[in-house]
């Protein structure tokens, strides 16, 4: 029996091949991922060019939020896919299929698809991220680019995490909820911009209900080597990462307890 | 005259009551679109605060205008026509061209069904709670939402007319959502979707006068809140009407070379 992770490399291979019959969508979908997190990018230069800063926020700073969030996003967005189409697994019966082979349903789900032509998020926001860093004085002390790389980690997988929420709640709807898009894609729509500027409860229910937050906000700051408007310490924002995979791993309880939940539709 | 045009309304009438039946869907688009545009407005409000220059809109403006985006946001041409794409994968869109009626005018009939069925469902509420709890305008004067509704119908035809495009393109690419990838998001960007258009640098403002896209979004909205004067509304409709008849002229011509070298897929 192979090991999961051979077993991994196995499904992305096939999930590749399959992408590339059709090259010229490939190609035409990845560029369209380009293009769609590109002029969002342009809407924020052309806010800059009219106003100047963001409170106080500079282009250069929004810049770096946005090109972590993205990067972050663009990989777990690779390999979630899965975790939408359990409600239409559900409902017409295949997921028993999933329960009869020996290997975790979570393992399975990524495995189904890695969806190759996210890489024009991806290097949209690395590109941002790159042209951010620069522009910017950033103090590269080891501790500096330990935080960045556990921040882009720890923040692909709170963004998994979500998307295994969002499959699990179709154990009991049975059909997958658009509606927690708004967590998903509204989450990244919000994080473009420093959570500080955001109305109290929206901050609050970021951070507290959703911490989100704490792998899009609070270390970034830390790695900006600027204070916190909203007043946190350095410890709590070097410490922040760890809720996001902290919320990871709950996600995946919640999805184990779905599963005891599950009763096969019978279609 | 009757018999002539029947088919044509039949399949709009039809297409319509079909699309009113998904009505999760249009709650999980609905409360989706609240999110995102409190989160738009919660950002220009931010921006806002960052100066006391004067900019060419209001924030207020700028608010009725976010939730306009948000109320009618289906309306864009953002992907083709779902059945459409069904029919060229599976191939029985070759019963398409033995219809006994005109393909191009069947086609848009019923992308223009696809695009204000799902819209009329949730722009009501949504611009009802927007009027309500979220700081959305009534319309300046009723002359300026008599305006705003004419150019709002010219939209519809504008936004059909890209809708067919796009369909029609599917014929080349065959898989999954073919050119639309590429260019719904730049419709998106320039209809004023990402940010509003007059905030855009004022050498951009020539180009986007000239561009159909300004007829789709910004242009209607701002006759609505009078930010265009009626006085010269008619120039909007103009501008308009001729862009409605250069893609209409172009999506008629290219379904005609499209049909003539289809290759129809499976059996």
């Amino acid at each position: 029996m192979a090991n999961p992770l051979a077993l991994y490399t196995h499904y992305v291979s096939i999930s590749l091949r399959s992408q590339m019959q059709y090259r010229v969508s490939f190609l035409l979908g990845t560029l369209g991922q380009l293009f769609s997190t590109g002029v969002e990018f342009i809407g924020i230069l052309a806010l800059f060019d009219r106003f100047g800063s963001l409170n106080l926020w500079s282009l250069a700073e929004v810049a770096f939020f946005y090109g972590i969030v993205n990067v972050a996003f663009a990989v777990t967005d690779m390999l979630s896919r899965g975790f939408d189409h359990v409600g239409q697994l559900v409902r017409t019966g295949e997921f028993d299929r999933m329960l009869l082979r020996p290997r975790s349903t979570v393992l399975q789900l990524i495995g189904q698809e890695f969806t190759l032509r996210r890489l024009g998020r991806f290097g949209q926001g690395a590109g941002v991220l790159l042209w951010a860093t620069l522009y910017l004085d950033i103090a590269w002390s080891p501790s500096v680019v330990a935080l960045t790389v556990i921040t882009v980690c720890c923040g692909a997988c709170f963004f998994l995490g979500l998307f295994i929420n969002i499959g699990t709640v179709s154990f009991w709807t049975t059909e997958t909820l658009e509606l927690m898009n708004v967590l998903t894609y509204g989450g990244i729509e919000a994080s473009k911009y420093p959570l500080a500027i955001y109305h109290t409860w929206f901050r609050r229910f970021f951070t507290m209900v959703i911490p989100m937050g704490c792998v899009t906000y609070f270390p970034i700051v830390a790695i900006l080597g600027r204070s916190d408007p909203l007043g946190t310490s350095l410890a709590f924002q070097y410490a922040a990462p760890l809720f996001g995979l902290l919320y990871f791993i709950l996600s995946l309880f919640i999805w184990r307890l779905g599963l005891r939940h599950y009763r096969s539709t019978g279609s | 005259m009757q018999s002539f045009v029947l088919p044509y309304t039949a399949v709009l009438s039809a297409r319509f009551r079909m699309i009113l039946q998904y009505r999760a869907a249009a709650i999980a688009g609905f409360v989706t679109q609240i999110g995102w545009g409190a989160i738009r407005v919660m950002a220009m409000e931010a921006f806002y605060r960052s100066t006391s220059a004067p900019q060419p809109m209001h924030l207020e403006d700028v608010v009725t205008y976010i939730w306009l985006g948000q109320a009618l946001l289906g309306l864009l041409p953002w992907n083709p026509d779902t059945e459409i794409r069904a029919m060229v994968r599976s191939g029985t869109v070759a019963y398409e061209l033995v219809r006994p009626v005109n393909l191009y005018t069947y086609w848009f009939s019923r992308s223009m069904a696809f695009r204000i069925a799902p819209t009329f469902m949730r722009s009501i509420p949504l611009a009802i709670l927007a009027l309500l709890f979220f700081g959305m305008q009534a319309p300046a004067s009723p002359e300026a939402l008599v305006y705003w509704l004419a150019a709002t119908f010219g939209a519809v035809l504008l936004s059909t007319a890209l809708t067919v495009i796009l369909s029609i393109t599917l014929m080349w690419t065959i898989s999954g959502e073919g050119v639309s990838f590429l260019v719904s998001p730049v419709i998106y960007f320039l209809a004023g979707m990402v940010i509003p258009l007059p905030l855009f640098p004022d050498w951009a403002q020539r180009v986007l006068d000239i561009l159909p896209f300004r007829g789709i979004c910004d242009a209607p909205f701002r006759l609505y809140m009078g930010h265009i004067p009626a006085t010269e509304a008619w120039a909007v409709l103009f501008h308009q009407l001729i862009w409605i008849i250069i893609l209409v002229a172009f999506g008629a011509w290219l379904l005609s070379r499209a049909t003539r070298r289809l290759v129809v897929q499976g059996g």
